[in-house]
This record gives structure tokens, C-alpha cells and sequence, in this order.
């Protein structure tokens, strides 16, 4: 068994327990089909933003850092520090070294993708135990965002 | 017993007889009712959608619920008319003015029928409308986020029965009183001077095409009758509107006899274009008036409640050939308009037959003035002049009528338990099927447009007795589904109702689900009191109040912590959702609270206002289990005695433990 399995199954079983609870306890828990559950889902959050879709440019763009830093304090700021500290999320600082833009990106606006294919992204959630939530920001928001991070890991 | 319309001696008898026969007759149970393939046809797999959503009313609960056809599952309570503690509605600073009425905040009604709106006669999915039976107002629900929008109290109205039926193109629903009652500046006069002094009205409630806010357009004075049921005509009828009406003796006490001496009330129609011509010519009367008119708006997440003090009425002494009484047999209930608008039936609650009027002939009668005299100075068409036929020995007690798009009517009957299918053409009875028991309201989906989806009939129960667990003295009342895809009509599923069920609508599901909202967007967010961010929470005082700007995500308030709030002061909590993602919402309670909680959706801000009665630390959480660390999203808020100096303070993450004295007071906190 993959690692990336066992981490699917931790994933269900995360989301099970949240499911079960969010329900309170209606009915016993039946055999269920997990195919025909997952079946038919249509897939809405985001599409992938692709390695050669973000360049990156310096120096930085001031009104790109300014808006992304808008984006950050109303949808971001409340799990993420600017420092290293983990919050309900990791902490921002060095981020956009640890991680290509593309990777951040997606993670932005992409979450469920990230979370259903990427190895990195797992081992975050179980670290954290809590979804990286989709907070409704498009490709060219997440974009701003990018540049907010450059500039709090000190690019000019 | 719920519906209000036993009669009389012969009524009584006929009662009694019909449930004798009931007894006697009762199927023995549901094997012998159902079908081999019942349970396949209204069985949806887990994780699979309905094909109907199903618009229930829920009668005393002053709710409407939700369900899906065919599985019969429950999927949400919209809060009405009645207070909701779970969802906070009537509760929440921003939700209480959607109960204000001109009696004040009123928090509690009776929901009795849906009208889903329409374009050219046909469902459109935007709104459902429905009415207050106690205190006469009707509410737009808006079906993109299933929340009541708006609700507008009807003047001059008692007993908003017959409501909210609507016009072809959604340009109005209407209001027509149940009771009659004193109307104008005299109101306080002696009860049996009815004849005198009572007088009906049927308002006509404007609905605007884009947005669809109501007003109170203009209002018909009538006779002191009682109004009971309304449906608008189609097609080439659609200009009018049909009324059924009881009481036509003028009763004000003991009606169940005295308001039976009659061999026929009437069916009143209304030439409503004609009714707006007058309106719009100035020949209505302006009477000072005072009714609410409460709005909700997605933006500000507030409602706000204006009273007005103005009605437009229209008297028909000074409008001829508005209106025009059509004699219908013994206190008719259903007044239903066929696909076609051709037909309408009326539904005597005790009568043996059930008549079908031709609009065709109604037209035919008023221009040769064929007249049976008049009421009130009101035309009386001539009975047989303006009657398509009568479906003869339908059943007891009929109801309602309900039709599918292939030339059948199906119409409920109370006192002998069942659903009749019979023919609007020739008349004839085709099917009957017995009901679990005692058959109010029926649905077909689509049934009251001029195109019906057909497929199924519901029957909405009066009473359940032994056809569930039983439950103490109160049963559940219910519904039951048939499959009319075929010549008869089969019974394929039962399934209990909140509240109880009166008129519904079924729609299908593509048409509402495609529209439905997800969330609202923080950056459309106008509340005044907004947290735009975490970096925005504060906690201000003003005067004796205390205004703490929170946010709530996964996992955590801010602020978490709160200190220096005194007794004699009122803390408002402005909790917005920073969750940006559908199906997260987060609730929030305070221990002790004379109030209930807020249940805030993402994108949203709620208000719970709180005056302390104790000095102490109150714990605060999240309800709603939002993350796998929902269990700690919680914190606390200290009240202190009034003039203590506890110095107002508020934060997330940085009170961290006193390290000298016990009694450290202050903190200085950061955010």
C-alpha cells in the first residue's frame, strides 16, 4: 500500500468523522456504496493553474503587493502569520522559497485537487487537521496574493 | 380536527357516517395498497438527487419545508412566519424586523398555501410565495438562497385564507379575507351587528417582475362573506380570478349551522385587468391604513420594517362588471382552474357532487346578463347558464382539485379518505384511491399551471392514526405519494410532514438547483457592523453598549478573549463568517443567554444581543461542527460588576497566563 493511499484513507476518515458529527446521530451507519457516492460529483472548485501559466517578474509589482495584501488580511490572515508560526495554518515567512508559485496557487484555488493528488499538500493537512478552505479566490487574486508573499520574504 | 368546516346536522351526520365507513373500510395495511414496485419507484440511492423538489406549507409550524420526490426526504425548514431558535430567525438583531407587524413583533403563524411563481402560467423558479393565516400577510421566498425575503401584512384583512394565488405572469398574488371584519374608522362595534358593519376584501398584491418586491396594489371591497380559496385563470381566462366563498347567510356565531342554511354559496369571479383599470383610472378610494412591510436584504444581511399607512380600495358600486357571484353548491372549499383555463371546479365541502363551471359560458352569461338576481348589489350569474357539468357521486366531503397535463382532474375527499381521478371533459370518475387518512390538500407537480409535469399526486393527511409508531397523544401528520403514470393511480410511499401540511407545490429540481446560491461574498458584505478581516475585529463601547466586531474560521473567534464588559450594559455580538466555501457554516452561543443562537452562513454577518444579569466569565462557542477542531473553537467573555475598572479588553491568541499576582486584572492585549 502507497503512502498516498494511506493518506486517502486518513483523508476519509477525517472527513467521515466531520461528516458524521456535522449530521448529528440520525441513523446507523449502513453498508454504503462508496462508487455510487462518489459518482457524478462534479468537480467545481477552480481548474489547475499549469507551471507556464504565472511568470514571475522583478522587481515586484507595488499595486500587485498592495491588493494581495488586501486578499490576505480579510481571507488569509485568520490561519496564516506572516512569520514561521503555525496558526491554524503554517506560517507564511520563506513560503515562496519552500514552494514553486504554481504549488501555491493551486493550493489557493485548487484546494480539493491539491489535496485528492498532492503528497506535500496531505502531509500539511495532517499536520494541520483542518482543510485548507476554499475562501473564493480566483486565479488572478491568488496571483496577487504570489506577490504579497514574495514581498513579505523580502524581494524588492 | 383541522380544517374548519364541519357543518350542520346534515354535516354532522354525514361526518359520522363517513367515518363509520372509514372504519369499517380501512385497508388493512399498507401490502394491501402498494404495489410490487413501489418501493423502486421512490427509492434514490444514497447520494443521488430527487426529481422534485416538493414546497410543503407547514400549517400551525408557520414554517415551509422541503422535501424531494420521489424519496419523500426532508432537506430544510424555511423559517416564515415563526420564530426559529436554530437558525436564529426572529432572534437576530437583523432577522427580528421580519416579524414586525402593525401588532407589533408577532412570532408565530399559520402557513397554509404556496403559490410558486410563474411566466405565462408556467413555474419559473424564482420565488414561492406563501400566506399568514392569523395575522393576514403573505411572504416571498427567495429560491436561490430558500430564505424568506420579504413579508408584507395585509390591511383590512382577518384571516388571510385564501392566499397567495397568482396571476399568469406573477403580477400579483392575492389576499382574501377568511373573515369579514369592521373595516374603516369604526372598528369597535357590537358583534352581531355582522350584517351592518362587516365587510370582505380581496387585496391584489403587486409583484415586481425583476425584483420581485410586493405592495399592496389596490384592494376590492366586498360583501361580508368569507373567502376561502382563490385560483387565477390561464390562457384565455387569465385576466380573471376565481374566489370560493362560504357564509354567504352572514353568520357571526355558531357557523357550522348558521352558515350552512344555504343550498349554495358562491364562487366569486374576478375580472382583475379590469379591477387595474379601474385602479389605475383613480376610481379607488385611498383609506388610512397601517400595515408592515419588511424586507430583507443579501447585502447589509439586515431587514428593515416600514409601516405604511395607505391602501387604495376599490367599492364595486362605483366599478361595474368587476365582479360577479356564481352560485356554487354548499360552502364551496377548491376553486380550481383546469391546463386550459376553460374549466373551473368548485369543491362543495358537502355536497354530493362537484360542479365544473365553462369560463366560456361564464362570459357568454354576463354579456346576455343572464342573472339570478344580485347580493349585495353584486350580479348572481344564473347557475345552469354558466355550468360545464357536474361530476356526479364523486365521493364525500370534496376538497381540492389538482390536474395532470392529460385532460384529468384529481380532487381530494376528507370525508370518505381518498383521491378521485376523473375526466374534465365528459365528467366521468376513472380512479379512485384511498388515503391514510383523511385527505386535506393534494399536489400534483405542476398541477395548478397551464403545463402539469404530472407523474405523481401527493396527498397531504389530516390524520395519521396507527400508520406509524405511535407517539403519545400527538401523531405526525403526513404524505403519501402515487405514481399516476398509468391509468390508475398507485401508492408507492408514505412519509411524515413537520408541522401540518396544508397546499404544496412540486417543481423539477433542475429548475431551482441550477440557481441556488453557495455562499454570500465578503466583499458584496454591507453589514454595518462587518469585520472585514480578522485585522478588523474590535470590541467598542458606545454609551451602555458594548459592540464586539467578531469573525469566526475554522477554528477560531476572534476575539476569543474579552474582558471589561459591565453589568447594565447590552453586548451585541456582530459575528461574520469569513468561510468562504460552500456548506460551512458556523453557529455561536454564549452560556446564560436570554436569546437563541446565531447559525451564520459563509460570507455573512449575524448580531446576537446580550444583557448580562451576572457578574462571572460566560463561556462562548461554536455550534455548527465546522472542522476537526470545531471542539475548540470556543472563548470566553467576563462581565464585572457595574463601576468596576476593568479596563475593556479583546484579543485572540496573545492573553497568555498571568505569571505574578492571582489577581492580575490587566493584561495588555494585542492583536
Amino acid at each position: 500500500m502507497k503512502r498516498n493511499n494511506i493518506v486517502r484513507l486518513t483523508l476519509l476518515s477525517v472527513s467521515f468523522l466531520f461528516f458524521s458529527c456535522n449530521e448529528g446521530v440520525k441513523e446507523e451507519p449502513k453498508p454504503v456504496d462508496i462508487q455510487e457516492l462518489t459518482k457524478d460529483k462534479p468537480e467545481t472548485h477552480g481548474t489547475e493553474v499549469k507551471e507556464g501559466d504565472i511568470t514571475l517578474s522583478t522587481p515586484l509589482d507595488q499595486a500587485m503587493v498592495t491588493a494581495g495584501k488586501a486578499t490576505y488580511e480579510l481571507k488569509c490572515q485568520s490561519c496564516h502569520k506572516l512569520t514561521e508560526e503555525k496558526l491554524v495554518g503554517p506560517g507564511w515567512k520563506d513560503v515562496t522559497k519552500k514552494r514553486k508559485p504554481v504549488w501555491i496557487m493551486n493550493m489557493i484555488t485548487n484546494v480539493d485537487m491539491m489535496l485528492e493528488t498532492d503528497p506535500e499538500a496531505q502531509k500539511l493537512l495532517e499536520l494541520c487537521l483542518v482543510r485548507m478552505p476554499n475562501q473564493n479566490i480566483n486565479t488572478d487574486e491568488a496571483r496577487k496574493v504570489i506577490e504579497f508573499m514574495r514581498s513579505n520574504d523580502g524581494e524588492k | 380536527m383541522k380544517h374548519s368546516f364541519s357543518k350542520s346536522l346534515l354535516a354532522i351526520s354525514l361526518l359520522v357516517a363517513g367515518f363509520v365507513w372509514l372504519q369499517g373500510c380501512k385497508p388493512k395495511g399498507t401490502q394491501s395498497a402498494v404495489s410490487g414496485d413501489a418501493a423502486a419507484k421512490a427509492y434514490v440511492a444514497p447520494g443521488k438527487y430527487d426529481e422534485f423538489y416538493n414546497f410543503v406549507s407547514g400549517g400551525f409550524s408557520g414554517q415551509m419545508s422541503v422535501y424531494g420526490l420521489p424519496s419523500g426526504r426532508l432537506f430544510r425548514v424555511i423559517p416564515v412566519f415563526s420564530v426559529d431558535p436554530e437558525k436564529g430567525w426572529g432572534y437576530s438583531e437583523e432577522t427580528k424586523p421580519m416579524l414586525n407587524t402593525s401588532h407589533g413583533f408577532v412570532p408565530w403563524d399559520d402557513l397554509h398555501h404556496i403559490a410558486l411563481s410563474v411566466t405565462k402560467s408556467e413555474h419559473d423558479g424564482r420565488w414561492a410565495f406563501g400566506n399568514a393565516n392569523n395575522t393576514p400577510r403573505i411572504a416571498r421566498i427567495d429560491l436561490k438562497t430558500f430564505r424568506t425575503a420579504e413579508i408584507i401584512e395585509i390591511p383590512n384583512s382577518a384571516g388571510n385564507h385564501s392566499s397567495p394565488f397568482i396571476t399568469e405572469n406573477s403580477e400579483y398574488v392575492v389576499a382574501g379575507t377568511r373573515f369579514s371584519v369592521p373595516i374603516g374608522n369604526k372598528l369597535d362595534v357590537p358583534i352581531n351587528t355582522y350584517k351592518e358593519n362587516f365587510k370582505g376584501t380581496v387585496s391584489f398584491i403587486g409583484v415586481d417582475k425583476t425584483s420581485g418586491e410586493m405592495n399592496v396594489a389596490f384592494q376590492i371591497l366586498t360583501p361580508g362573506i368569507n373567502f376561502d380559496l382563490a385560483r387565477a385563470g390561464k390562457g384565455k381566462s387569465a385576466g380573471w380570478f376565481f374566489f370560493s366563498c362560504y357564509n354567504s347567510e352572514k353568520a357571526n356565531t355558531l357557523l357550522e349551522v348558521n352558515a350552512s342554511q344555504k343550498d349554495k354559496d358562491f364562487i366569486m369571479a374576478v375580472n382583475w385587468k379590469k379591477a387595474e383599470e379601474y385602479a389605475k383610472a383613480g376610481k379607488g378610494v385611498k383609506k388610512a391604513v397601517r400595515y408592515a412591510h419588511n424586507k430583507y436584504d443579501d447585502n447589509t444581511h439586515s431587514a428593515t420594517s416600514t409601516i405604511m399607512n395607505e391602501v387604495l380600495v376599490l367599492d364595486p358600486k362605483d366599478c361595474p362588471d368587476m365582479i360577479y357571484f356564481m352560485p356554487c353548491p354548499k360552502s364551496p372549499h377548491g376553486c380550481d382552474t383546469d391546463p386550459t383555463g376553460e374549466y373551473i371546479v368548485g369543491s362543495g365541502k358537502l355536497a354530493a357532487v362537484i360542479p365544473v363551471f365553462s369560463f366560456t359560458k361564464i362570459q357568454d352569461a354576463i354579456a346576455k346578463k343572464n342573472y339570478d338576481g344580485e347580493y349585495d348589489g353584486i350580479p348572481v350569474l344564473k347557475y345552469e347558464a354558466v355550468l360545464h357539468g357536474e361530476v356526479s357521486k364523486p365521493g364525500l366531503g370534496p376538497l381540492h382539485t389538482e390536474f395532470d397535463g392529460n385532460g384529468n382532474a384529481y380532487t381530494s375527499f376528507f370525508v370518505s379518505s381518498e383521491i378521485v381521478k376523473w375526466s374534465v371533459k365528459d365528467l366521468k370518475v376513472l380512479d379512485r384511491v384511498p388515503t391514510y387518512y383523511s385527505i386535506g390538500h393534494l399536489s400534483v407537480p405542476g398541477g395548478p399551471t397551464k403545463k402539469p409535469w404530472g407523474k405523481y399526486v401527493i396527498a397531504y393527511n389530516k390524520i395519521t392514526k396507527d400508520r406509524y409508531l405511535p407517539t403519545g397523544p400527538e401523531l405526525t401528520q403526513s404524505a403519501q405519494l402515487y405514481d399516476i403514470s398509468g391509468d390508475k393511480m398507485k401508492l408507492i410511499l408514505d412519509f411524515p410532514t413537520i408541522g401540518e401540511p396544508h397546499y404544496a407545490e412540486a417543481i423539477p429540481a433542475e429548475m431551482i438547483m441550477k440557481n441556488s446560491r453557495k455562499i454570500f461574498k465578503l466583499e458584496e458584505n454591507k453589514h454595518p457592523y462587518i469585520a472585514m478581516g480578522e485585522g478588523k475585529t474590535k470590541v467598542e463601547r458606545k454609551g451602555n453598549e458594548v459592540h464586539v466586531y467578531m469573525t469566526a474560521i475554522r477554528s477560531h473567534i476572534t476575539p476569543d478573549n474579552i474582558e471589561g464588559v459591565k453589568l447594565g450594559e447590552t453586548v451585541y455580538f456582530h459575528v461574520t463568517n469569513l468561510e468562504q466555501d460552500w456548506d460551512v457554516p458556523h453557529g455561536f452561543a454564549v452560556k446564560g443567554i436570554s436569546n437563541a443562537e446565531l447559525l451564520i452562513m459563509p460570507g455573512e454577518t449575524q448580531t446576537l444581543k446580550w444583557t448580562p444579569e451576572k457578574a462571572g466569565v460566560y463561556p462562548m462557542y461554536c455550534t455548527d461542527f465546522c472542522s476537526a477542531l470545531h471542539q475548540e473553537m470556543q472563548g470566553y467573555i467576563r462581565i464585572s460588576p457595574a463601576g468596576s475598572n476593568v479596563p475593556l479588553l479583546f484579543s485572540t491568541g496573545t492573553n497568555l497566563p498571568a505569571v505574578t499576582a492571582p489577581a492580575a486584572t490587566e493584561k495588555p492585549a494585542t492583536k
